[in-house]
């Protein structure tokens, strides 16, 4: 390859290179991978930027899924928001708007994640704190009342009870007059990774993924512009895993969602192409980036060639992104702005079609109004005032991006195969390989941090001795009260016969093939609650009792 | 009396409905490693199953991890309960997000100590090797 002068080049650049001291340990990634002093063309063997690289918008997609990517259309600016009662998440949601998000993105709380309703004694301390309660119908009403739902793009993440909720926001939607057809958002109705990190799950993982499927084959007949599943690797990464870990499981993750639907009798090019991904963009910038291109690549491959869909849409993967909530730290917070700004670069220069910004405040409690919008301004800048919307894919090329980009592709295949050695996905749950897989990345990086080989500013180096407090948001702790007090007016008002029905029913499609969605929707107007539904889904599936492993 | 060889047994559970175990497997790894007893009880354990865990095991330590801000409803309530076993000698950590008020509060109830998000694993460990519980000292 290499001609002889080149070659004399390189020589030269190894002896200077090699005669000089490291300034620490040889330099990793964040994810604990090495990563050499200098690449070339030497490190990229049989590259072929016809075939390897490609055209943006094109097979296999590693430059971008468009072809003029952020010169016609920036990435959607959606940040993440939820607190309390519906009307309050419903103000906050309107400010945001206000201030020039694009799209909405709703952040439930734990007792809805869960399936339990604002009055179970399970909830105690818990309704409205992380995120907002949602428990009837009603609720869904307030929540994005004022809001144009045919025009704004609205995100809901919630997994376990994820089918309940679509139900209640498509028969809200109905009773607004706005027809399906132009719902456009996100619900992350992504089971599996519940049971890898994030552990929001109550079903055992076969029925769990029943509803994942019966989510994506309603939308694809009757709510043809939504995304069906977020795909999910932001919570595996937050859960300690490495980037490789992130990109192979919810791949994975994805693969065993289309299994599940061709089993049924989907047809692969009507639901691929809603199917959708969320990854962490953490501190690491090119690491991620590779990620990201890896991913796209990865899974282009896969659905041509494994599952032989026909259309270029159903190839394309496209993301949202958020930033890496789990590398914010408490001491010196106004830091974190920054950690979010090269975070959020990451993301978009490795082509995501949306993004959230976490706020400064984050390891302290919710965000303030304050930390939200310099959140918010953080993107607006990275969008207007950088420069690194002007072309397309500026980093494709880069020696170093191509050859991670290719090493994790290689590292991401050789997951797919253990995967199948432990007899597929729910077999691996069962084992728990990926917990453990995890678990051991999360504890090998805390040991690098004690030991001091990976450094935190303002953690384990360039402490300060005095810290400035930051304002921060306090719930009001008549929050429970208010939506306990709702839910019972609800209660007390709803036709009791009517309730009785729809559960009754709901029991019975749960015990068969049939598609859950309509049954979900009388209930719904029935204004049976969301623990009352899950309660009646218990009865058919049982409840998961996740193994403490560790 | 068992001697100081005898390994200090801790339990962790995870109280309340947040799923968020990072952390809390990471301290359990640690403090196995440092020779400790450990008892993980997972996920979403009420106080009266914490409780009974503690009681069967005979701890002298145990450590509540919360990061969903219910920790002022939950933490006293285990409190009370240890207190009405007579297990008032076991110390309590609490490791998760609490803000800066919160944790002076914690303390006054009887929380040992308050370890937030970053606390290097040796001083968790230290920590525990410097406190034993009276009944077992």
């Amino acid at each position: 390859m290499a001609t002889a002068t080149d070659r004399s080049a390189v020589e030269r650049w190894e002896r200077e290179n090699a005669a000089v001291p490291l300034r620490d340990q040889p330099p990793t990634t964040v994810s604990g991978v090495p990563v050499n002093a200098l690449y070339s063309p030497e490190s990229l063997n049989s590259f072929d930027p016809e075939t390897d690289l490609g055209y943006p918008g094109q097979y296999p997609f590693a430059r971008g899924i468009h072809a003029s990517m952020y010169r016609s259309r920036l990435w959607t600016m959606r940040q993440f928001a939820g607190f309390g009662t519906p009307r309050q998440t419903n103000e906050r949601f309107r400010f945001l708007l206000e201030k020039g998000q694009t799209g909405l993105s709703t952040a439930f709380d734990l007792p809805t994640l869960m399936g339990l309703d604002s009055d179970d004694p399970r909830s105690l301390g818990e309704v409205g704190r992380l995120g907002v309660a949602v428990d009837t119908l009603e609720d869904m009403h307030q929540l994005y009342e004022g809001i144009d739902l045919g025009q704004v793009s609205v995100s809901m993440t919630i997994n376990a009870p994820a089918i309940i909720i679509l139900a209640f926001y498509l028969a809200n939607a109905r009773n607004q007059e706005v027809d399906w057809s132009q719902l456009r958002g996100t619900i992350q109705n992504d089971i599996l990774k519940e049971f890898h990190a994030q552990n929001e799950f109550v079903f055992p993982p076969e029925p769990s993924v029943r509803l994942v499927a019966d989510v994506i084959e309603f939308c694809t007949e009757h709510v043809p512009l939504w995304n069906t599943v977020s795909i999910s690797g932001y919570h595996i990464r937050e859960a300690g895993s490495t980037a490789v870990q992130e990109l192979a499981f919810t791949l994975a993750d994805g693969f065993h969602y289309i299994d599940t639907c061709l089993a049924r009798g989907l047809d692969i090019d009507a639901f691929a192409p809603r199917l959708s991904f969320f990854f962490n963009a953490h501190n690491d910038i090119f690491e991620e980036i590779a990620k990201y291109r890896a991913a796209r690549i990865l899974w282009a491959e896969v659905l041509r060639d494994k599952y032989h869909a026909q259309h270029e849409a159903s190839w394309k993967l496209r993301f949202h992104a958020q930033t890496a909530g789990c590398s914010l730290q408490d001491r010196q917070p106004e830091v974190n702005l920054i950690r979010v700004a090269y975070q959020a670069l990451a993301a978009v220069l490795g082509g995501c079609q949306s993004l959230h910004t976490n706020s400064m405040d984050e390891t302290l409690a919710l965000p303030s109004e304050h930390a939200v919008t310099l959140a918010l301004r953080t993107q607006q800048v990275l969008a207007y005032e950088t420069g690194v919307t002007n072309t397309v894919d500026p980093v494709g090329g880069s020696y170093f991006i191509e050859a991670m980009t290719r090493q994790m592709q290689q590292q991401g295949r050789q997951y797919f195969d253990r995967i199948e050695q432990q007899g597929g996905m729910i077999d691996a749950i069962e084992r728990g390989f990926f917990r453990r897989e995890i678990a051991d990345a999360a504890f090998a990086y805390q040991r690098e941090v004690d030991a001091r080989r990976k450094l935190i500013v303002g953690i384990n180096a360039f402490q300060e001795s005095e810290e400035s407090p930051i304002e921060t948001l306090v719930i009001d702790e008549t929050v429970e009260k208010n939506q306990v007090a709702a839910l019972g007016r609800i209660k007390a008002q709803r036709d009791a016969l009517a309730v009785g029905q729809a559960l009754a029913k709901v029991r019975r499609v749960a015990g068969t093939s049939e598609n859950l969605m309509p049954a979900l929707l009388e209930a719904a107007q029935a204004r049976c609650t969301v623990g009352e539904l899950m309660n009646a889904l218990a009865d058919v599936f049982g409840r998961y009792d996740g193994a403490a492993k560790w | 009396m068992p001697t100081s060889a005898a390994p200090i047994r801790v339990v962790l559970a995870k109280v309340g409905l947040d799923g968020h175990d990072r952390g809390i497997k990471v301290v359990a790894r640690a403090l196995r490693d440092a020779g400790m007893h450990v008892i993980y009880a997972g996920l979403w354990q009420t106080p009266e199953a914490v409780v009974r865990t503690v009681a069967d095991e005979d701890a002298d330590w145990l450590g509540l991890s919360l990061l969903s801000g219910a920790h002022l409803t939950l933490v006293p309530r285990v409190l009370h309960l240890l207190h009405e076993a007579g297990l008032d000698d076991v110390g309590v950590l609490v490791g998760g997000i609490v803000p800066e008020g919160d944790v002076a509060k914690l303390q006054e109830m009887g929380v040992a100590r308050v370890f937030g998000p970053g606390t290097p694993l040796p001083e968790i460990v230290d920590f525990l090797r410097g406190h034993r519980r009276a009944s077992h000292a």
